[in-house]
């Protein structure tokens, strides 16, 4: 069997007293959607940092199509197909949406012309084409994720690192969104998401890693992950779960 | 503005700036025309860096004096032409540029940093040049009298303004492909957000490595120009913060990261300097006090500066019929 797109073993990274990371180990076959959940400061933006090169590990190594890529600065992870969106979005304020992207698309093509045009279609399938003329400056919220999205998207990724894309949009924005994610996935592009909505984590990802204070806990199937004891504990604090048997036991005898 | 459109700007900015000499034969008209240029040469080196790659440099002065002092150097200790000596000039000031921007991005010295750490090298630069042999210390360089074209010297000012309007073209023809092409975008990317670039695999360190390359080569060729009209130089002319700052603020006044604002803010500011001398000239001192109100008014009501004023009265225009911004 061909090795998957990207393996990380053993990774851990500490800043002074703090283990943000503590020897994770996690492999993500090319073409899955899967997702990456965890209480808030349980690392998980920290991860993506590591495998994306803006962090190096202390320990531990990250394979990404078949090269060892450890502490590898972004920029080439970039050219050799992985590439990240930022959970606190990142424009080219100055810039517009179109300038925005095309930027992204230059990654492969040299011609300013040709990216710029290239960036017309990208919008369109993120939705962004009404807003192609505006300033980044200008868009809202959820208009500056999508332009987060698509200008990831236009480096024509093989892996696309999604930091809470969701994060921060009202329920009729997430809803839009979610298909569009749905359809990176399906034009063929591995998408590993952080994600905190689990209305989308339930729907979009076929596998879920779950992360608590710098150490997997759980992995597997969205329905498995969220009834497994210690996720929920991880979420919702110690000794939750059997509380919650309990209480759940409790409504059936009365019932 | 669309590119195509741009590059005939240039153009129709060439030919009439090259037929004033055609025109007019007065000294004092074409002296001011060719400082003018010169103004904006190296409001335009420094805009290529600061104004697209956001890299705020205080130390211009820096490839300016290199180059100017290459350009003497070359032809008193080396015998060689000048046109040759123009060449290693801009050349020598590109590699000054590429040294002290290995360091600095090497290091990631970003804002204050980078402003304080090419301030600081263009004082060490000056001191070496008081101190050195080759240099003549504090007396300086003096180029001797040979007038013909083929020394890069000229009888009228014509055939200065000529050589210095080559430069402004060359360096208005390099901002248009920053505005228009690919290393430009990542280099205003890098600007707007490092990160964000790096993440879509823009090389950070690459790019500004560039634009401090490319800055530092126009204000060598400004500095080697400077030696050809007046010739003579010293450290301090060289190597002092007037030429950093004239560098900064013309730039800043017109508009950074524009392709005209440098040119827009060089001439005005110039206009502004001769025309307060002239008017308060008994007085010493009261020029500069009214140049810096005027820059201080600048600053404050034009924050983008003269090349964005269209932009300011558009957009007032349009929240005062209450039509959407931008």
């Amino acid at each position: 069997m061909a090795e998957p797109l990207l393996v990380l073993n053993g990774i851990s990274r500490s800043f002074g007293g703090l283990k943000a990371v503590q020897g994770v180990s996690l492999s993500v076959a090319e073409g899955s959607l899967s997702a990456l959940i965890g209480p808030n400061g349980a690392g998980k933006t920290t991860l993506f940092a590591l495998m994306s090169g803006f962090l190096k590990p202390d320990t531990g190594t990250v394979r990404f199509a078949g090269q060892d890529i450890t502490g590898r600065e972004p920029h080439r992870n970039a050219l050799l197909g992985m590439t990240r969106t930022f959970q606190i979005v990142k424009p080219f304020a100055a810039q517009t949406v179109r300038e925005n992207i095309a930027v992204g698309v230059h990654l492969h093509e040299r011609s300013r012309g040709a990216a710029l045009r290239r960036a017309d279609e990208v919008a369109q399938r993120v939705g962004l084409a009404a807003q192609l003329d505006k300033p980044a400056s200008d868009l809202t919220v959820a208009g500056r994720k999508r332009l987060e999205l698509a200008r990831a998207l236009a480096t024509e990724p093989r892996l696309l690192l999604l930091d809470e894309v969701l994060a921060g949009l009202n329920p009729q924005e997430i809803a839009e969104m979610m298909p569009v994610v749905r359809g990176i996935a399906d034009g063929g592009v591995t998408v590993l998401m952080i994600e905190h909505v689990m209305q989308a984590v339930m729907n979009l990802a076929e596998h879920v890693w779950v992360l608590a204070q710098g150490q997997l806990i759980a992995e597997g199937s969205p329905a498995e992950v969220t009834s497994n004891d210690k996720v929920v504990e991880a979420y919702l604090g110690h000794g939750t779960a059997a509380r919650l048997r309990k209480a759940a036991a409790a409504k059936g005898v009365n019932a | 503005m669309s590119g195509p459109r741009q590059l005939a700007g240039i153009a129709l900015f060439a030919a009439a700036v090259a037929c004033v000499p055609l025109v007019t034969a007065s000294g004092a008209t074409l002296n001011f025309v060719m400082m003018a240029l010169y103004a904006t040469l190296i409001a335009q080196a420094w805009n290529i860096l600061g104004g697209f790659g956001g890299q705020f440099s205080f130390g211009h002065a820096l490839f300016f004096g290199s180059g100017a002092y290459i350009q003497a150097i070359a032809q008193l200790q080396g015998g060689l032409n000048a046109w040759v000596a123009l060449g290693l000039a801009v050349i020598g000031a590109a590699v000054v540029g590429l040294f002290i921007g290995g360091l600095s991005f090497r290091y990631g010295l970003k804002g204050s940093y980078f402003a304080l750490v090419t301030l600081a090298f263009a004082e060490v630069f000056r001191i070496v040049a008081l101190s050195v042999p080759f240099t003549g210390g504090g007396v300086g360089l003096m180029l001797p009298l040979r007038e013909a074209p083929s020394n890069l010297q000229f009888a009228t000012r014509a055939g200065y303004l000529w050589v210095v309007l080559a430069f402004v073209v060359a360096a208005l023809l390099v901002t248009w492909w920053l505005r228009n092409g690919r290393f430009g975008a990542w280099l205003q990317a890098v600007r707007d957000n490092e990160d964000a670039a790096r993440a879509v695999g823009v090389n950070p360190f690459r790019v500004k490595l560039g634009a401090i390359g490319i800055s530092a080569a126009f204000m060598g060729a400004a500095g080697a120009f400077y030696v050809q009209v007046f010739q003579y130089i010293d450290p301090g002319i060289a190597y002092g913060s007037s030429t950093s700052v004239e560098a900064l603020v013309g730039a800043i006044v017109g508009g950074v990261g524009t392709l005209w604002g440098p040119v827009l803010g060089a001439v005005v500011l110039h206009l502004l300097a001769d025309l307060t001398r002239n008017l308060f000239g008994e007085l010493p001192g009261i020029n500069m006090v009214i140049y810096g109100t005027v820059l201080v008014l600048i600053v404050i009501f034009l924050p983008r500066g003269i090349a964005g004023l269209g932009l300011s009265v558009r957009q007032l225009w349009a929240s005062a019929k209450g039509g959407p911004r931008g």
